[in-house]
């Protein structure tokens, strides 16, 4: 079954969020406190995110939202260690991330965390099996044949393993990035617009994909949008505004 | 306008080398200019070098020669442009000290001689040799120093020469006008000129050869030169500078030429490099050009600013490659001028007009096609990006490029048909080596299978942009190939030389024995352990007749000038009753039979070497005439021979059937190889017979030798130009897909990678790059060593495997360490990256 939980650490699919919290008996899987982000320019400091905090659970899905210019990629960029917070700290399944070195912090995410993007971000050079297999080869797990070929049939891209990304469309791109994000059955899952690049119908049948993978897997789902549709399937929204959290 | 866009670019080329933007089309820049100036400078200073010795040698800046005293018009036209003038006589003559009597060359010296050059003298037995500041005193005699000791005169004792007793002041120990003349072993005297009538010996009929010599400015020389060419007498005979030494100037010019042409092979893959760049420039520019001509700037205005730029870049570029130039030259003059043991003068401004030349044509026909491309940038870009995309006409480009690369040839190769053949060869190995890159990379698709994550990563990326990656194998492995290619030709072919030489060949000439030293000397030589050794006559003769027309080297003028100076110098004339033939080939005709040649009776025969005779246009069945010290030799040509010169014994071009030279006046030679075991054979033997001379071959072989290492060397650093070139090539493909590497990195990064195995992909990427570089190249200058081998040096052919893998190492290392360094800000950069639009 796919549905089995690969990652040590992480809580029973079985508990719901609520509970969890409830309960309090459990690690929040990624908390953001007092998170700050400054640019300096010339002359003058532009904040672009300040005291930010948060928690969430293991197995939740929530929604970042806002209107451009927000915060709300930086807030994903600080969440998922690829950019360092001004102020504040980031903790992903009880780690520090800023005590990582950038190294330290590649290693957390080739463990436990999983990506997609809006412009789906495949490399060119390498086939759509192989760009599934990438997340588990740097991760240093055995035999990544398998599991690539299964969640790419499992997305409805079995026939098409030896394709390049150009010799793909926009949604069968991104199936295989679903399919790579999935793949390492992830703790964490950070998805930045993943349908902003489709057309609508394409969209709602990614998104589909997205949660049903998500619920089969019990990853904790973070996504970032501007669509409010896409949103309201997540069970909680975190708005932004001028870089300030409005409401969690 | 122009003001506005030649300050605009300058601002524009500013902003652009801050952001690393055109480092790369600069440095190929300074790349092309650099290797071009620096061959121009060193080849400029060494002809300078060369002209300098080549007055040393005529002792001034040009002579007039004549046989009968010359005209006091010659004289007067020297004092009128101004020059310095001195003359000289010479002639044969005996010498006497008390009973020791010798026919010596005397020299009488005229005041001011030499203007340039200068006497080396040795005034007494302790202090050491000094330069001479004038001609010998009245009354006083300078001999050679070989001459004082066959004589064996001291310092102080006085010498007979004709009716006049003169004092031996000084022994010579350098002249400046000798030329390296290993035959003339005579005693050489010097006296001042006025001395000359008291001696008596100049009669009507005497040899003596009158030398006007002039030195001054080079205009007034020509001028000179040019009066006393119109009206020259007979007898008379110009040499100036060009004429000096004409076997080494022509060396010279081809070193030029050829280290000219070496160094456009670099000059080709940085144009190559410049085009790559060029093309990244300009996209890079495409946004700023659209928000331009939204703003209503002309087409001309887009142009200008950007042509402006190239410019200025030109321009630094030609500064920073000039200076780079002469600082390597400078360098490689003082190690020039240590090895060789020359003052070498500084170089003149002719090479750096080259080099920037050479620079501005590489922008033009590389950069510009791009940049022009720029003025067609639609407006239309500014509210959407995908409108207006730029794609210089790629057939416009190349075109371009052709062009220029052509115009440089031909310059530098002085000739079209040269010059073609020159590009058709660099695009025929390149065309070559990309073949081979096309397998070896289609090799890889292959193993790729078989690797994990950044490994495989790495290799997708070879085949993935396979087009650019065979640019960049084709150049770097044309640059490794060149530098493979001198190696194996320099060590590996001519130690194989030197082993095929037999061990015993012989290591010294003996020269100047006389007939009644023969038996002597061969007992001497024999108890020494030296195997058999050969003894032959040796007759001087001068060419008269050729089937009975009298000859000079007029005669021979319309067969070219080498053809003139052999039939005008004296031959040496030889004799053998049988043909040596481990080094004698009959060609033509049959050579004589041993029996029959003894018989006086019958005509002389000749056997004649036969590229001389192709030069003189003889053939077997001509009658030559020779006049040996004033008594005739009519002979026959009855054989051409095939000579092979490198079995170091003594061959000559004319030999004689025995019975023709049984009576003439000759010396012997001797060919012999000293074993190890007795080295002071040799100076026992000249002990005992003073007036043998001995001739080191082995130290010959050395200069020799040490000669091909130095051309070799300055060969070798051409085409280490070459190699840059070819990294640099590598540096621009890289930095051409940089975004492209960056966003993929970034991906990476986002997937977990570490940066170790970031620089692992790119590792597997650029160490294939260069093995695949590497091993084309050995390749090919392993195959083109064989063909060198075989059809140059014909010696068997043995590839050298271990140079070849040691050469594919060498190239694998220097890509792989330019390619990360590179690519280093791939991993450095933040992740982040790819969450924002690029």
């Amino acid at each position: 079954m796919e549905a089995q939980n690969a990652v040590m650490d992480s809580p029973a699919p079985s508990l719901t969020p609520s509970a969890a919290v409830e309960q309090g008996a459990l690690t929040p899987m990624l908390e953001a406190r007092a998170l700050g982000k400054s640019a300096r320019l010339p002359g003058s400091e532009l904040t672009i995110l300040d005291d930010v905090s948060f928690q969430i659970q293991p197995g939740e899905a929530v929604a970042v939202v806002g209107a451009s210019g927000s915060g709300k990629s930086t807030l994903l960029a600080l969440l998922a260690g690829l950019d360092l917070p001004s102020r504040g700290e980031v903790w992903l399944d009880g780690q520090a991330l800023s005590a990582l070195s950038e190294d330290g912090r590649a290693r957390v995410r080739a463990a436990k965390v999983g990506f997609v993007f809006q412009s789906f971000q495949l490399l060119p050079s390498l086939t759509a099996l192989e760009n599934v297999m990438l997340p588990l080869e740097l991760a240093g797990r055995d035999a990544p044949q398998g599991p690539a070929r299964a969640i790419l049939g499992r997305v409805g891209l079995g026939e098409r393993l030896s394709h390049y990304p150009r010799q793909l469309s926009g949604g069968e791109q991104q199936r295989v990035a679903l399919a790579r994000a999935f793949v390492t059955n992830p703790a964490l899952l950070f998805a930045d617009e993943p349908t902003g690049n489709l057309d609508t119908a394409t969209g709602i049948a990614i998104a589909d994909l997205l949660f049903e993978l998500n619920a089969a897997h019990g990853t904790t789902l973070v996504l970032v949008t501007h669509d409010e549709r896409l949103a309201a399937r997540c069970g909680r929204r975190i708005r932004l505004a001028a870089g300030r959290l409005v409401s969690a | 306008m122009n003001a506005v866009a030649i300050r605009l670019g300058l601002r524009m080329l500013r902003r652009d080398i801050a952001a690393g933007e055109v480092r790369v089309l600069l440095a190929a820049l300074v790349l092309a200019v650099c290797a071009v100036s620096s061959v121009g400078f060193v080849t400029d200073r060494a002809g300078r070098a060369l002209g300098l010795e080549a007055n040393r040698l005529l002792g001034g800046d040009a002579v007039l020669r004549a046989d009968s005293p010359l005209a006091e018009k010659a004289v007067r036209e020297a004092e009128r442009l101004g020059l310095q003038s001195a003359q000289t006589q010479s002639f044969p003559s005996m010498l006497r000290v008390k009973d020791s009597l010798k026919l010596s060359e005397i020299r009488a010296l005229g005041n001011g001689f030499p203007l340039r050059g200068s006497f080396m003298l040795s005034r007494s037995a302790s202090a050491p040799a000094a330069t001479a500041t004038a001609v010998p005193d009245s009354g006083t005699l300078w001999l050679s120093r070989a001459g004082a000791q066959s004589l064996g005169a001291v310092l102080g004792d006085e010498v007979v020469v004709g009716e006049r007793t003169l004092q031996l002041v000084a022994l010579v120990v350098q002249e400046p006008d000798a030329a390296l003349d290993y035959f003339n072993v005579a005693p050489k005297a010097f006296i001042n000129l006025d001395d000359l009538p008291s001696t008596g010996l100049i009669q009507l009929g005497s040899r003596v050869s009158y030398r006007l010599v002039v030195a001054g400015d080079a205009g007034a020389v020509e001028a000179w030169t040019a009066s006393m060419k119109a009206d020259l007498g007979r007898g008379q005979r110009l040499e100036s500078i060009q004429d000096a030494r004409p076997e080494i100037r022509s060396a010279l010019a081809r070193a030029d030429q050829f280290l000219g042409l070496a160094a456009l092979v670099s000059v080709v893959l940085a144009g190559i490099a410049v085009a790559m760049a060029a093309r990244r420039h300009a996209a890079h520019h495409l946004d700023g050009c659209a928000v331009m001509r939204c703003l209503g700037a002309e087409q001309k205005l887009v142009l200008a600013i950007h042509a402006g730029e190239l410019l200025w870049l030109g321009l630094l570029g030609s500064v920073l490659g000039l200076s780079l130039g002469w600082l390597l030259q400078h360098v490689l003059g003082l190690w020039l001028a240590s090895s060789l043991g020359l003052v070498i003068p500084s170089a003149g401004w002719m090479p750096a007009l080259h080099g920037i030349g050479v620079g501005f044509c590489v922008l033009l026909a590389f950069a510009l096609p791009p940049i022009l491309a720029l003025r067609r940038v639609s407006a239309a870009r500014v509210l959407r990006r995908e409108a207006g995309g730029l794609e210089a006409g790629a057939v416009a480009s190349t075109l371009a490029g052709l062009a220029g690369l052509t115009a440089l040839l031909w310059w530098k190769a002085g000739s079209v048909s040269l010059g073609g053949v020159v590009l058709l060869g660099i695009v025929a190995t390149l065309a070559v080596l990309a073949l081979l890159a096309l397998a070896l990379i289609a090799t890889l698709r292959l193993l790729r299978g078989r690797l994990r994550g950044p490994w495989r990563y790495g290799l997708a990326n070879v085949s993935r942009r396979a087009g650019t990656s065979v640019v960049q194998i084709s150049a770097l492995g044309l640059g490794l190939m060149a530098i493979l290619l001198l190696t194996l030709v320099r060590t590996d072919l001519i130690s194989r030389w030197q082993q095929s030489l037999p061990v015993d060949a012989p290591n010294r000439f003996l020269i100047n024995i006389q007939p009644d030293q023969i038996g002597d000397v061969r007992d001497q030589l024999l108890a020494a352990g030296v195997v058999a050794p050969e003894l032959h006559p040796m007759v001087r003769a001068r060419l008269v007749a050729v089937n009975d027309t009298p000859v000079s080297a007029a005669s021979f003028a319309d067969r070219g000038e080498r053809a003139a100076r052999m039939a005008e110098r004296e031959f040496n004339l030889s004799s053998v009753p049988t043909l040596r033939e481990d080094d004698n080939r009959i060609v033509a005709g049959d050579f004589w039979n041993a029996a029959d040649s003894l018989q006086v009776s019958a005509e002389p025969e000749l056997s004649v070497e036969e590229s001389m005779a192709t030069l003189l246009g003889w053939q077997v069945g001509d009658r030559i005439r020779f006049d040996v010290a004033g008594s005739t030799l009519d002979g026959r040509i009855t054989s051409l021979r095939h000579v092979d010169w490198e079995s170091f014994k003594p061959n000559f071009f004319v030999l004689v059937s025995p019975a023709g030279l049984a009576d003439l006046p000759a010396s012997h030679i001797s060919a012999i190889h000293v074993p190890a075991s007795s080295p002071s054979l040799t100076d026992d033997l000249v002990r005992r017979f003073p007036n043998v001379s001995v001739i080191d071959i082995e130290a010959v072989l050395a200069q020799v030798r040490n000669t091909a290492d130095q051309v070799a060397t300055a060969v070798e650093y051409v085409f280490y130009f070459t190699l840059v070139a070819g990294l640099l090539v590598l540096i621009a493909a890289v930095s051409a897909t940089q975004d492209e590497r960056l966003l993929e990195g970034g991906v990476m990064r986002v997937l977990g990678a570490s940066s170790r195995q970031l620089r692992m992909a790119q590792l597997t990427e650029f160490a294939s790059i260069g093995l695949i570089a590497g091993s084309t190249a050995a390749l090919a200058a392993a195959l083109i060593s064989g063909v060198i081998a075989r059809q140059v040096f014909e010696l068997p052919w043995q590839p050298d495997w271990r140079l070849a893998v040691a050469g594919a190492g060498a190239g694998m290392l220097a890509v792989t360490i330019t390619g990360l360094w590179a690519t280093r800000r791939v991993a450095q950069v933040a992740p982040s990256v790819t969450l924002r639009e690029l």
